[in-house]
């Protein structure tokens, strides 16, 4: 059967991302992390997306080694992570003892290899943040959001908006600094292009705000105030309940209670505040992404490889922990690794992404002149 | 369709009202023009149709405006959205989705269409204004003409009755406002829309218009009428009325074809005349390009540029819309270092200099003046100028009273009308002297009176020693002012010639008066009248 290119529903993708990282932050196991991060890697490669976000992915790549290679430097001038294996020793900065901290000292294979291993997770986090970008856009998440929370979704997007143009603000306000021959650096500078960027952020807020007004947004059409806070009101309930219940699941030594009953609760509230809301919003939507059973089945990954690590954790916490100290050749075991395997499946679960025609792919980016400069 | 009842408005911070006192009836299927000078109020009367003013701007809004039947003082912006299709001046800041499809389908997703005919209007939309190769691309990567295509689709796809659009042509060169001008005209015809259009430059619309309305400003009443009746006697006309009413053509023509008909006999007596030359009394060279190349991200912006510029020059850079006209100007300015090439400004390479050294020598004002204006007052602002300049106070203040007598100096730079922004922009600049003066796109907003000054200023700084390059789209500026054309094609020189040779060789960038006396060599109405009265 031939499958023909679609968008998956964004909400799959994210769920997938946010397994594969829940999965993460439960282990320090460098063996277990590259391995997600390959499996996370492979299905990026297989079906990234044409947008604008999916250039990010390069970005978070960067950011996540930076993370790991700012441990590790933290680790060689503060750490004192104990530990027999001394590599060597930097001179030692004197420091009151009552602080607690020390600059300099002995250096020792656990404390680096621990070191490597926290930068390891928080990186393998953010790949997954990454990846969720280069498979499916932000913006397209946004737009999926229920009808209850159109209105958040639109004030969401548009402060995301305002970051690229503050740049292309600041570009214009350096280059008029450049051509008025004054200074572009400096405290002054800095002073005398705030209110030009400012003003220019506020202008083009509300120029937006009147084509949007002008463009119908906002429209009540004739459902009763009463209905539509009625609908807000659950969704963002059942909404808070759910993060409660899932800090519940994921701390350690919470009451059982604030775990999943809370998350159900929440569950339930939200789903009835959404169908009241849906009703009430007098929206329709242009091509909805639809959720069928290639998103069930990426979405279930992103399930499966998350609980086989959390019940790992519960089971035998030390089998996910670092094999620092003491130090020792890495393991990893059979059933984690078969369900990393398993974070890999969407590059053949999902359907292939569209591609824009050859002809548009090929100016689907053209490079714009730097911030500010138009030609 | 659109009906204003003595409608007056005064805005919160003024006490004489911008409009008063306004009659005015759009019938359904007309294109109705609105002209008049900047400030004048057209934008206000544009906004009163859609509610913006008074529900957006604030202000107090007297009488009533029916749009169909509904009333805007109890109806909002937002409650006329599926009567109403307003595009507003910049399309850019108004998009509120990122792309093309998205953006055409918002209005529709607010107004509760149903996904099939959601599905089907964009499609339709997407062929009637030519926009299906460029349906998934990201709305910031389209050119001014796409943007304005789609800023118009967007509100097309509502199947509003009427459409309301201010100054859709005015970031556009020449081919990109044809493009939108046909997609408007067809609209008109084939789906019977109620089109409310205002336009500074009038050349580009006044055929196509049913009905004119000339908004006098200050609160004076209005005059309408058919475009002959009100371009007859309107001090805002395009050169061929004003060409026709010198010569005194009746009927009296609105466009080139109509005028060249009429045009005959003046061409006749015209035959064995020449414009007179332009007197070639040119200095040492105050700029000069070898081999300029300029590339970003692989995007070639300059491909190996040669030019040279003289003081007592004036040079204006055409070409469309990403041509490389403003990377040229950067160039020049010292903004954006050559990956190739020498750049030559009074001797010096000025990417390599420290500002207060480049504004010395070169000066460049930027499509939007007012990025240059940052105090309170323009008062203050010329103060800074005099010190940033080392000149005695009072010199910055005594240059803009020579280029522009009537600013208010104790206003705020941002409530200056357009063609004042600029012109205290530049007593900025050339509190410094520089010999080089550059301009990107001048005439940007600003509408026939004020183009007149700019081109009595330009003329006088030329004569003063100063070298000018302007970029521009606009062909009748280009006539008036320029001794030489450089027409920029995909970063190459394509053309560099004096202006009459460059202008009359190619209809996209000839003036109105070369197209109507062509073959003879005429541009400018000035020409003409000076001719006949010789």
């Amino acid at each position: 059967m031939t499958r023909l290119p679609r968008t998956l529903h964004p909400l799959a993708w994210w769920l997938w991302a946010a397994g594969i990282a829940t999965a993460a932050s439960q282990t320090s196991q460098p063996v277990l992390l590259l391995l997600l991060i390959a499996a996370a890697a492979y299905v990026v490669a297989a079906r990234r997306a044409v947008t604008p976000w999916s250039a990010s992915y390069a970005t978070f790549l960067r950011i996540a080694v930076v993370v790991l290679v700012v441990r590790v430097l933290l680790y060689v001038l503060l750490g004192d992570a104990g530990g027999s294996h001394v590599l060597f020793r930097l001179p030692r900065v004197p420091l009151p003892a009552g602080w607690g901290v020390r600059i300099g000292g002995p250096l020792t294979a656990e404390g680096l290899i621990t070191a490597i291993e926290d930068g390891l997770r928080l990186g393998t986090v953010l790949v997954c943040i990454g990846a969720a970008n280069a498979v499916a856009s932000p913006a397209r998440l946004l737009k999926a959001l229920p009808g209850a929370l159109y209105e958040v979704g639109v004030a969401v997007s548009v402060a995301v908006s305002f970051a690229p143009q503050a740049v292309v603000a600041i570009g214009r306000a350096r280059r008029a600094r450049r051509l008025r021959g004054r200074s572009e650096h400096g405290l002054r500078a800095l002073r005398g292009m705030a209110v030009p960027v400012l003003e220019d952020a506020l202008e083009r807020s509300v120029d937006l705000a009147a084509a949007m007004d002008a463009r119908g947004f906002g429209r009540r059409g004739t459902v009763p105030a009463l209905h539509r806070r009625a609908a807000t009101s659950l969704t963002v309930l059942g909404l808070l309940a759910i993060c409660a219940g899932t800090y519940g699941l994921l701390a350690a030594g919470s009451p059982a209670v604030l775990g999943v009953p809370l998350m159900l609760a929440g569950a339930a509230i939200a789903v009835a505040g959404f169908a009241i809301g849906n009703r009430a919003s007098g929206r329709s939507r242009y091509r909805p992404d639809v959720w069928r059973v290639a998103e069930w089945a990426v979405a279930a990954t992103g399930v499966v490889v998350a609980a086989a690590y959390v019940i790992a954790a519960h089971r035998d916490p030390t089998s996910l922990d670092a094999m620092s100290q003491p130090l020792r050749v890495p393991d990893a075991p059979w059933p984690l690794v078969v369900a990393t395997m398993v974070a890999a499946l969407p590059a053949w679960l999902a359907p292939p992404a569209p591609r824009p025609s050859s002809r548009t792919r090929s100016v689907a980016m053209p490079a714009r002149t730097p911030a500010g400069v138009t030609s | 369709m659109i009906r204003f009842d003595h409608v007056s408005v005064t805005y919160s911070d003024t006490t004489r009202p911008v409009l008063r006192d306004v009659d005015l009836d759009v019938e359904a299927g007309e294109l109705c023009l609105v002209v008049g000078s900047t400030g004048s109020g057209k934008s206000t009367l544009l906004k009163c149709i859609n509610g913006l003013v008074p529900h957006f701007t604030g202000g107090t809004l007297s009488g009533r405006v029916l749009v169909d039947g509904r009333d805007t003082r109890e109806h909002r912006p937002r409650e006329l959205a599926d009567i109403v299709g307003y595009v507003g001046q910049d399309p850019l800041s108004g998009f509120v989705s990122d792309t093309v499809e998205d953006e055409l389908a918002y209005g529709m997703e607010s107004l509760g269409v149903d996904p099939p005919t959601m599905r089907r209007r964009v499609e339709e939309t997407l062929d009637l204004l030519g926009l299906a190769d460029v349906r998934s691309r990201p709305l910031l990567t389209l050119s001014a003409g796409q943007q304005q295509r789609v800023a118009i689709g967007s509100v097309m796809t509502m199947h509003p009755k009427v459409l309301v659009l201010d100054e859709p042509t005015s970031a556009l060169d020449p081919p990109a406002a044809e493009e939108v001008l046909a997609a408007l005209t067809r609209l008109v015809h084939d789906l019977g829309l109620t089109v409310v259009i205002a336009e500074h430059r009038l050349e580009r619309v006044v055929q196509y218009a049913d009905r004119v309305v000339h908004v006098p400003g200050g609160g004076a009443s209005l005059v309408v009428g058919s475009p002959r009746e009100v371009m007859a006697a309107s001090p805002v006309a395009p050169p061929v009325v004003r060409l026709a009413r010198r010569v005194g053509w009746s009927p009296l023509p609105l466009s080139v074809r109509d005028a060249r008909t009429a045009a005959g006999s003046l061409r006749d007596r015209l035959r064995d005349r020449r414009p007179p030359s332009v007197p070639a009394a040119l200095g040492e060279t105050a700029a000069s390009l070898r081999r300029v190349i300029v590339t970003f991200d692989g995007v070639t912006a300059l491909a190996g540029v040669d030019l040279d510029v003289r003081r007592g020059e004036v040079v204006a850079v055409m070409g469309r819309n990403g041509a490389g006209k403003s990377t040229l100007l950067n160039v020049l300015a010292g903004l954006q270092p050559p990956d190739a090439g020498v750049v030559d400004v009074a001797g010096v390479a000025p990417a390599r200099l420290a500002a207060p050294d480049v504004v010395r020598r070169v000066a460049l004002v930027p499509q939007n003046p007012a990025d240059l204006l940052w105090r309170e007052t323009v008062a203050a602002e010329c103060a800074d100028a005099d010190i940033d300049a080392g000149a005695p106070s009072g010199t910055t203040l005594a240059l803009l009273a020579t280029l522009a007598p009537q600013v208010d100096v104790d206003a705020h730079p941002r409530d200056l009308s357009e063609g004042q922004r600029l012109a205290v922009a530049l007593s900025v600049l050339l509190a410094r002297r520089p010999p080089l003066l550059l301009l990107d796109e001048p005439t940007r907003g600003l509408d026939y009176a004020a183009k007149e000054r700019l081109t009595a200023i330009v003329h006088g700084l030329a004569a003063e020693g100063h070298a000018v390059v302007f970029a521009t789209h606009d062909v009748e500026l280009v006539a008036e002012v320029a001794t030489r054309v450089v027409v920029l094609a995909e970063g190459e020189a394509v053309s560099d010639g004096p202006t009459a040779t460059v202008v009359t060789a190619s209809p996209a960038f000839a003036p109105q008066v070369a197209k109507i006396l062509a073959p003879e060599p005429w541009l400018t109405v000035g020409q003409v009248e000076a001719a006949l009265a010789g």
